[in-house]
């Protein structure tokens, strides 16, 4: 195996993981709010938090796109502030895929709240605990599957992302060529053992975690409210 | 309203409204002992705990304990409910599952503030409600009646200013509720905080209140003491009838080591009951007799397995022409007496109000509480 074939790899990893990171704190207030809010906002934030889930990845790619391009004016404040392209940059990419991958973090954790019912979180309050103190000491320990569930669909959503990736990022070896664009290039150029081998390796690597959370959920006390 | 009764009053003036059902409140109810909120379901006692609670965000009016003003929605105050000095107990125990019970006490005493705080300590609350052997246990391995054990715990634990129990039994069988019966009654004795104790059993409420508060359809129906409130027939209709009692106050007046009886003395007349033990003589018993355990005679019954005979007369009889059932007031002098009878016995019997009477007592409850 070529070291340099690791380049990819790593990218994607980089990737997933920072795009969970932003999500589980990005994600995890507004998964909250919609759980319990009764604002006639709510479908409307519910239906945006949903669109990635049907829009076809070039179609929101597309639009990203445009809106990083330097000639834009998120883009243009970005290259003013940065000197750098949103577009072709890791960063870009980054902001892609945590729009891409919020629905796979926001409605587990919806779910997982809305289960938990208002039992618990009266009781905590009948007991002096101001709501962020009753989120943080009963809501988020009583939903630790949902926030399991919501990691890991999300990670592995923005590891496989191929449309969007490609329409945004490009193709640079070490800044926005990631495994899925990189598969697809050994294909294209038709160097199939290359391709094999990450194939593989992702296949193993998807494996291994899926396993890992399966057995780990197992293990996680299920809560009845 | 002077400062004398703000400092020990509960000041209830709330409207809480929704779907077809509206409450209304307004209520002045002393801020000690055991308050009884009785009533049918549906009468809008839970929505009326949780208005307290701060839960009911629609609740209008006014709350305010000792003066501190928990809702003045005139003047836009609403304080939310972590603010709000008050433990509760729910229907459904509502302990954390993620932790066992220590945890859940020590999640309660580590929220409660020094300012509240009585003289509740950990030991105290854990020797009361004998809660050693729950202490490791998770919530999902207890059985109702050590859940409801373990949630009061933690909300004495809070070190409330007033404590809310909301049908704390209404979860449990027979046999449970009888062991959980002696820790209620304890409860106020030993801690002495104000309690709002949430209730449709009429015997629940005769043992352990002080006062009843009857709600019905949203609205307070009665309001003063346990044993006037209980008296009054018109609140027949709200109580199920198999539920319908008297509660009656006798003193001690010996006890009888060989038969381990207690003699009470009532109005002049003897009760036996099985022993009392931690009653002295001269102390006073509070006694719950249901109307279908009274049964009437026009004499004076010949020797019979039944211990205890009353005379009286009879003051009232409610006939239900729907029914096979007449409901009877025997009035004993300073107190009243209620029995369910047959129309049918009524009629052969020849009663009628003004007739001299026999109370015969098939059994009796008794407040386990000493004199009171």
């Amino acid at each position: 195996m070529d070291l340099p074939e690791l380049g990819p790899l790593w990218l994607s990893l980089q990737l997933a993981a920072s795009a969970t990171a932003v999500l589980l704190v990005l994600g995890t207030p507004l998964a909250w709010w919609l759980s319990g809010t009764r604002s006639r906002l709510k479908p409307v934030i519910e239906a945006v938090t949903a669109l990635p889930l049907v829009l076809p990845p070039t179609v929101l790619g597309f639009y990203l796109l445009l809106l990083m391009s330097p000639r834009s004016w998120l883009g243009g404040l970005w290259v003013e502030v940065t000197d750098t392209t949103l577009t072709f940059s890791f960063t870009g990419l980054l902001i892609a895929s945590v729009i891409y991958s919020l629905p796979f973090m926001v409605q587990p954790l919806q779910a997982a709240f809305e289960s938990l019912g208002r039992g618990p979180l009266e009781a905590a309050a009948s007991l002096r605990a101001s709501p962020l103190d009753a989120f943080l000491t009963v809501a988020a320990p009583l939903s630790l599957r949902g926030f399991l569930t919501a990691a890991v669909l999300t990670f592995a959503h923005t590891i496989g992302e191929f449309g969007v990736v490609l329409m945004v990022g490009g193709n640079i070896p070490g800044k926005t060529r990631v495994i899925s664009i990189a598969i697809y290039e050994h294909v294209e150029t038709l160097r199939y053992a290359e391709a094999h081998t990450l194939a593989a390796g992702l296949l193993l690597f998807a494996f291994v975690v899926l396993v890992f959370v399966y057995v780990f959920n197992r293990r996680l006390p299920v809560h009845v409210a | 309203m002077s400062p004398d009764r703000e400092s020990t009053t509960l000041e209830v003036d709330v409207q809480v409204a929704f779907g077809g059902f509206d409450l209304q409140v307004e209520q002045a109810i002393p801020a000690a002992g055991v308050t009884a909120v009785f009533g049918p379901s549906g009468s809008g006692k839970t929505t009326l705990l949780r208005s307290l609670l701060g839960f009911e965000a629609g609740s209008r009016g006014r709350i305010a304990l000792n003066g501190d003003v928990w809702l003045d929605s005139e003047a836009g105050v609403a304080v939310p409910p972590h603010r709000r000095p008050v433990g509760c107990t729910f229907q459904d125990g509502r302990l954390f599952p993620h932790l066992d019970v220590a945890g859940n006490l020590h999640y309660a005493e580590r929220r409660s503030g020094e300012a509240n705080a009585v003289s509740i300590t950990h030991d105290d609350v854990v020797d009361a409600l004998d809660l050693e052997p729950l202490l490791d246990r998770r919530p999902d391995t207890l059985s109702g009646g050590e859940r409801q054990r373990a949630a009061l715990g933690r909300a004495l634990l809070s070190r409330p200013r007033l404590l809310l129990l909301d049908e704390p039994l209404s979860a449990l069988d027979r046999r449970r509720k009888a062991e959980i019966m002696p820790y209620l009654l304890a409860l106020h004795p030993r801690f002495g905080i104000p309690t709002l104790y949430v209730s449709h059993a009429v015997d629940e409420v005769a043992l352990l209140a002080d006062r009843v508060l009857v709600l019905a359809e949203g609205r307070v129906q009665a309001f003063g003491g346990t044993i006037e409130v209980l008296e009054q027939l018109d609140l027949a209709p709200l109580t199920e009838r198999f539920q319908a009692a008297a509660v009656l106050e006798a003193r001690v007046s010996a006890h009888d080591d060989q038969y381990r009886l207690t003699w009470l003395d009532l109005d002049g007349q003897r009760l036996s009951v099985p022993r009392i033990e931690h009653l002295a003589v001269g102390e006073s018993a509070r006694l719950l007799v249901r109307s279908r355990d009274v049964s009437l005679a026009t004499e004076r019954p010949s020797p019979t397995s039944i211990r205890n005979v009353l005379s009286g007369v009879l003051a009232s009889l409610h006939q239900d022409e729907s029914t096979a059932f007449a409901e009877a007031t025997v009035d004993l002098g300073s107190h009243r007496l209620r029995a369910r009878i047959t129309r049918a016995s009524a009629a052969e019997l020849g009663l009628a109000a003004g007739s001299p009477v026999f109370a015969l007592l098939k059994s009796v409850s008794l407040d386990t509480r000493a004199g009171r």
